[in-house]
């Protein structure tokens, strides 16, 4: 088995190595087949473990592959952790990437890019491949980056467009703040376990947990202002830190909107779909460690519920289909972070699930539309292209029923577990995060249907030339729409045994003791109930659905639904009565809070400022002008000094030899007398 | 074979290599005759790889009593361990690049341009090998000749300025490093490194002793506020002139912390290592802004070269405190990784700089400007360059999977043992580091094409390819499996360690702060 284990990483980097550095001599058509061949070989491969491990109840594999360095008795490995966790990680990986690179045959056809894009997305598929493949920090880190260096490649992709390239290293440095966090996070736990294993760390923080119980001691030295702090507190905000910068949480969010200059099919891929969910991911992975901190906990509960509303917020007055989609993102991986935050990590799993489906349609449907009006993304000149785009719009619909939580679609499911999950959570801050998500439920519902109606209903709004171009899109754009729209639909019917079940080998402790046999999820029953409660209260599937009428959230998206139907349907006015009565909030909205702005101004301008100052003032004048020159000038002034007594007059050397023996004998005399 | 002297050899053939070049000329040959030295150099180093790692032992060992006269003894005594055979591997190799990326960029004397990188990389080889503090001093002053020359011969139009800054400042450092090792002789009549490790001097003594070494190698290496050479230097440097100065120069300060300050004067750097932890960090942080707002190429890379020292100084002087915050256990105190740290940092930012270096050579080759803003939109003339320059980018910026990653993630680690908040500090490279080489990478090769002459730019002919495929390779191969490097260094690392800071003492001697 563990052959195929590494087949899988290994057949999407060869594919994008092969496109990547031959494309021109084997041609387009030979590229896209090698890379998208590559990546249907991981799928299929991850299906068959899938048999292996979660059907056929093979033994989970935890194993190293090579040995990457061994430091001060630290031993740094390449290996993967094979469990169910990993596995529904690898099949959404494979499988929307599967989608992709189909799509992106016909989405990219003519651009001149091609092979290097159909490269990325496989090297991106490697590398994501790796992240959740991982059983080590090291290889996790490793994974984190590279799918941070191809996000950065890709939103650049088109890198004469000075918003892409702008974008990427945005990108790039905000995601980098969350890294360091995160490296500070593992060096912690590396403190503490002297090995950088998931395993070791499990294990060994809670020995400590037990023998330590309080403080950890966390430095020693003058500049330690950290005593009195734990220390597995502090390196689970840290870790959590760097997934806020890779799942897009406030206010290492600003990076992720703007990544969507970048070609739709990767801001389905990556920026909805799945590199974004890494974060989830791993806080999903560590929650044996995150159990442990309440204070980490409330700290994930906050961001997330934050995130989830105000973020969908600004969805509501973006008017390009990509951004408003983007926030819907940012609003959703809320969602899945205030899941984490209430102990409920299956259910953000879950929702991780549910949201790359259907997420990844939404984008693909909105890039069908961006094709069918030649790369025209403002909405306001979109409109009534129901009548154009059949497959399109119908996929669409089921990507927005879902998104909103329609009963019976996946979103539905997964959501409303989340609400529950909240609701149940005993964390301080579980009521604000309560408030937020159910709130939320209404924002998402609003714009997600002000998007459709803008876009397939109502009057035609583009120009001519466009409207008499409108139609449907190629085969290889629409075939994935409708593979992506039916697990959009079917995948919440899951919800019994992923999120509830013991699909992850939920432990609930103190069921259990000890954390070897522990490779997947997590949750100390005790301490956080919200997940115990919910399975206990869960009767099946029709239960659940009919549980949900009664919950506010499904009339909040129904109200949330109508409205938009009335204010852009019915009575355009009512939007007019908004603008003017509540101007300082729109302008607060599209303004996105301000939060760029003082990004760019205070950030990167002080930066900037700090730079040349320090250039300027320390290098320029302090160092160079001051001590090197300075010297300089000394010593030419006393060089100066000194060569105007080489006169070369023979009666001024006589002088002086004169002058020094007289001074030599009056010492030797003085010197001896005495 | 075991007998064989092939640390003298390593020195003396290049040295006399060049000697042969330069007595060729300038006709036809120098470029060849040169390569010939070089190739062999590098592949006779490679019998070093048989370097037994296990003990961390000095090998290959040659002693020669030199001088004996006034009651002087200097032997001429080599020898190398883990931690000197990869550095005189990466002189070896750098200097195989070095006459190839300058055979045909270099019309002017090409035989004397050659010959002083020959002679160069003899000398260096003398340094990493030296086991006698005197013999060490005189191949390190004997660097400054050929660097001197390089610079000032084939650099470009400030180079008079550069050279005399570049020889004021490293000379500074030199003096007080002779006297001092003047001192220590009287001290122990002995001028072999082992014997002034064993030398036990009063702390007061030390300070002294320290205070000479940290100019004379913090000048090297450079260390903030004694780097304002550096970038002077690079600017009017030719290409081969920058590679040789980053990526092998600046190495022989951070050895010669390593070799001889740290062990020899080890009471006196535990009290002093605030300061120098303190200007690491200066350097890593003030640098970092500083390398931000540069508009020459060279400048920008040439003070990134200094924040990346900064983690090197860093993981060096860490050990003291490591050593001293030991909670016991699990038999690791992270001093060893710090150390080992600093040196993979030293290694990889050789391939690293020597790549970015040879990249803006390639595009000053072209155009004849570093200038920032005469670019824009390379990328699309010059597609293969485009993405050898964003890998070397990426691995200045520390990217994993690139060697660039492995020193820092191991200092950084090591760091945090000793101080979080320090750790943090140092950290701050992710950050600062990615935005001034991604900020020059999009402002070199993205955008539109902005003038006539980035539109008639060529890619990289073949020579150009297999130079930066080389490094490519290296510096991929050392950020995925840097096991083979950190196994060779690490007895020798740890050896080391129990001169520097042994365990035992460290605490009485009341470090615990």
């Amino acid at each position: 088995m563990e052959t195929v284990y590494l087949a899988i990483p290994l057949a999407p980097l060869l594919g994008a190595i092969i496109a990547g550095l031959f494309g021109k001599q084997i041609g387009r058509n030979l590229s896209h087949w090698v890379t998208t061949g590559s990546v249907a070989l991981a799928f299929l491969l991850s299906l068959f473990v899938f048999k292996h491990i979660t059907l056929d109840g093979g033994a989970v594999y935890n194993g190293a592959v090579y040995t990457w360095a061994v430091v001060d008795n630290v031993k740094m490995e390449i290996g993967f952790l094979i469990d169910n966790l990993t596995i529904l990680m690898m099949l959404v990986v494979t499988f929307v990437s599967l989608m992709v690179h189909i799509y992106t045959i016909g989405y990219m056809r003519d651009d001149p890019g091609y092979q290097r894009f159909f490269s990325y997305i496989s090297l991106f598929t490697f590398a994501m491949l790796m992240l959740v493949m991982s059983n080590n920090f090291l290889q996790l880190f490793f994974g984190w980056e590279a799918v941070g260096l191809v996000s950065y490649l890709l939103i650049g992709f088109w890198y004469e467009k000075d918003a892409a390239v702008y974008a990427n290293m945005k990108a790039f440095i905000v995601n980098r703040i969350g890294d360091l966090g995160f490296l500070l996070g593992i060096a912690i736990i590396l403190i503490y376990t002297n090995s950088l294993d998931y395993t070791v760390a499990f294990e060994k923080f809670e020995v400590h947990k037990v023998n330590l119980p309080g403080i950890f001691p966390l430095t020693v030295g003058p500049l330690s202002a950290l005593d009195g702090v734990d220390a597995l507190d502090l390196a689970m905000v840290l870790l959590f830190i760097g997934a806020m910068g890779k799942s897009a949480q406030v206010p290492l969010h600003v990076w992720l909107p703007d990544s969507m200059e970048g070609p739709t099919p990767i801001s389905a891929l990556i920026h909805a779909a799945t590199m974004v969910t890494a974060g989830i991911f791993m806080v999903a992975r560590m929650s044996p460690l995150y159990e442990l901190s309440d204070i980490a906990l409330n700290v994930i509960l906050t961001v997330g519920a934050t995130t989830a509303f105000f973020m969908g917020l600004v969805g509501i007055v973006q008017n390009d289909i990509k951004r408003v989609i983007a926030y819907s993102t940012l609003s959703q991986l809320g969602y899945m972070t205030v899941a984490l935050g209430a102990s409920a990590y299956s259910a953000a799993v879950f929702h991780l699930m549910t949201h790359a489906f259907f997420k990844a349609l939404l984008f693909l449907a909105a890039g069908s539309v961006i094709i069918a009006m030649h790369h025209e993304q403002d909405m306001r000149k979109m409109g009534g292209l129901r009548r154009y785009m059949p497959i399109t719009y119908w996929t669409a619909l089921i990507g927005s029923l879902a998104l909103i939580g329609f009963p019976g679609f996946s979103g539905f499911f997964s959501k409303d577990l989340i609400i529950e999950a909240v609701g149940k959570s005993g964390l301080v801050m579980a009521n604000y995060a309560y408030v937020m998500v159910v709130l939320g439920v209404f924002v998402t519902a609003f714009y997600t249907f002000r998007m459709f109606f803008m876009v397939f209903h109502g009057d035609e709004r583009m120009d001519d030339h466009t409207l008499a171009h409108l139609r449907e899109s190629p085969r290889v754009v629409t075939t994935p729409l409708i593979l992506l729209a039916i697990p959009s639909v079917l995948a919440g019917f899951l919800i019994d045994p992923v999120a509830l079940g013991d699909f992850f080998n939920q432990v609930l402790l103190p069921a259990k003791e000890g954390f070897r046999d522990v490779t997947t999820i997590m949750v100390d029953g005790s301490k956080h109930l919200a997940m115990s409660q919910l399975r206990e209260s869960y009767h099946g599937i029709l239960g659940f659905i009919m549980h949900g009428f009664l919950s506010p959230a499904l009339w909040l998206a129904a109200a949330g639904a109508g409205l938009a139907w009335y204010m852009y349907m019915k009575n355009d006015e009512l939007a007019d009565w908004f603008y003017d009565h509540f101007g300082w909030l729109h302008k607060l909205l599209t303004e996105k809070y301000y939060l760029d702005t003082f990004n760019q101004k205070v950030l990167a301008n002080g930066a900037l400022y700090l730079g040349n100052s320090l250039w300027t003032l320390g290098d320029k004048l302090l160092i160079d002008g001051l001590f090197v020159n300075g010297t300089v000038k000394v010593v030419k002034r006393g060089a100066g000094l000194i060569s105007r007594l080489q006169t070369g007059y023979l009666y001024h050397y006589a002088f002086s030899m004169v002058l020094g023996i007289a001074l030599m004998v009056a010492w030797i005399l003085f010197a001896y007398s005495s | 074979m075991s007998d064989w002297p092939i640390l003298s050899f390593l020195i003396w053939l290049p040295i006399l290599g060049g000697i042969a070049v330069l007595m060729l000329g300038d006709r036809a040959g120098a470029r060849e005759g040169a390569l010939v030295f070089a190739v062999l150099t590098f592949l006779s180093s490679l019998v070093l790889l048989g370097y037994d790692s296990a003990e961390g032992e000095m090998a290959y060992k040659q002693s020669i009593p030199w001088v004996n006269a006034f009651g002087i003894k200097i032997n001429y005594m080599v020898g190398v361990d883990g931690i000197s055979i990869p550095l005189i591997l990466l002189n070896t190799f750098t200097t195989v690049i070095v006459v190839l990326a300058g055979w045909e960029v270099i019309q002017y004397k090409v035989a004397q341009y050659m010959a002083a990188f020959l002679i160069m990389e003899g000398i260096v080889n003398g340094v990493f090998a030296a086991m006698d503090s005197m013999l060490f001093y005189i191949f390190f002053e004997a660097m400054l000749i050929p660097m001197f020359l390089i610079i000032g011969v084939w650099g470009g139009p400030n180079r008079i300025y550069a050279t005399i800054k570049f020889f004021l400042y490293t000379f500074l450092g030199s003096v007080f490093l002779l006297i001092s090792l003047i001192y220590l002789y009287s001290k122990s009549n002995s001028f072999t490194l082992t014997d002034l490790y064993a030398l036990e001097l009063p702390v007061e003594a030390q300070m002294l002793v320290f205070f000479s070494f940290l100019l004379a190698f913090g000048v090297k290496i450079p260390m903030w506020p004694v780097h304002t050479w550096l970038p002077d230097a690079h600017v009017e440097a030719p290409t081969g002139g920058s590679v040789i100065l980053a990526a092998i120069t600046l190495k022989v300060g951070g050895y010669a912390f390593l070799r001889i300050a740290l062990p020899i004067v080890n009471d006196a750097a535990l009290q002093m290592d605030w300061l120098v932890i303190g200007l690491s960090l200066f350097a890593v942080i003030y640098i970092g802004f500083v390398a931000l707002v540069q508009d020459d190429m060279k400048k920008l890379v040439a003070y990134s070269s200094i924040a990346h020292m900064g983690f090197v100084t860093l993981g060096l002087f860490l050990v003291f405190r490591l050593q001293a915050t030991y909670l016991g256990g699990d038999g690791s105190t992270g001093a060893v990784m710090a150390l080992q740290g600093s040196m993979v940092q030293m290694v990889s930012h050789g391939f690293i700089s020597a790549a970015m270096f040879l990249c803006i050579g390639v595009l000053y080759d072209r155009m004849h400007t570093r200038e920032i803003k005469a670019y824009g939109g390379v990328a699309s003339r010059m597609p293969w360059f485009a993405a050898f320059f964003v890998l070397f980018a990426m691995a200045n910026a520390g990217l994993p999977g690139t060697s660039g990653f492995v020193g820092e993630f191991l200092v950084i680690l090591a760091t945090a043992k000793a101080n979080i908040w320090i750790a943090g500090l140092a950290g701050l490279t992710l950050i600062i580091g990615a935005a001034y080489t991604l900020w020059l990478v999009r402002r070199v090769l993205y955008g539109k094409v902005t003038s006539s002459e980035v539109d008639q730019l060529q890619d990289l002919n073949r020579r150009e390819f297999m130079i930066l495929s080389t490094l490519a390779i290296a510096v991929l191969w050392l950020g995925l499996w840097p096991h083979p490097l950190t196994n060779m260094m690490e007895a020798s690392v740890a050896k080391l360690l129990e001169v520097i800071a042994p365990l035992s003492e460290i605490g009485a001697k009341g470090a615990v702060k």
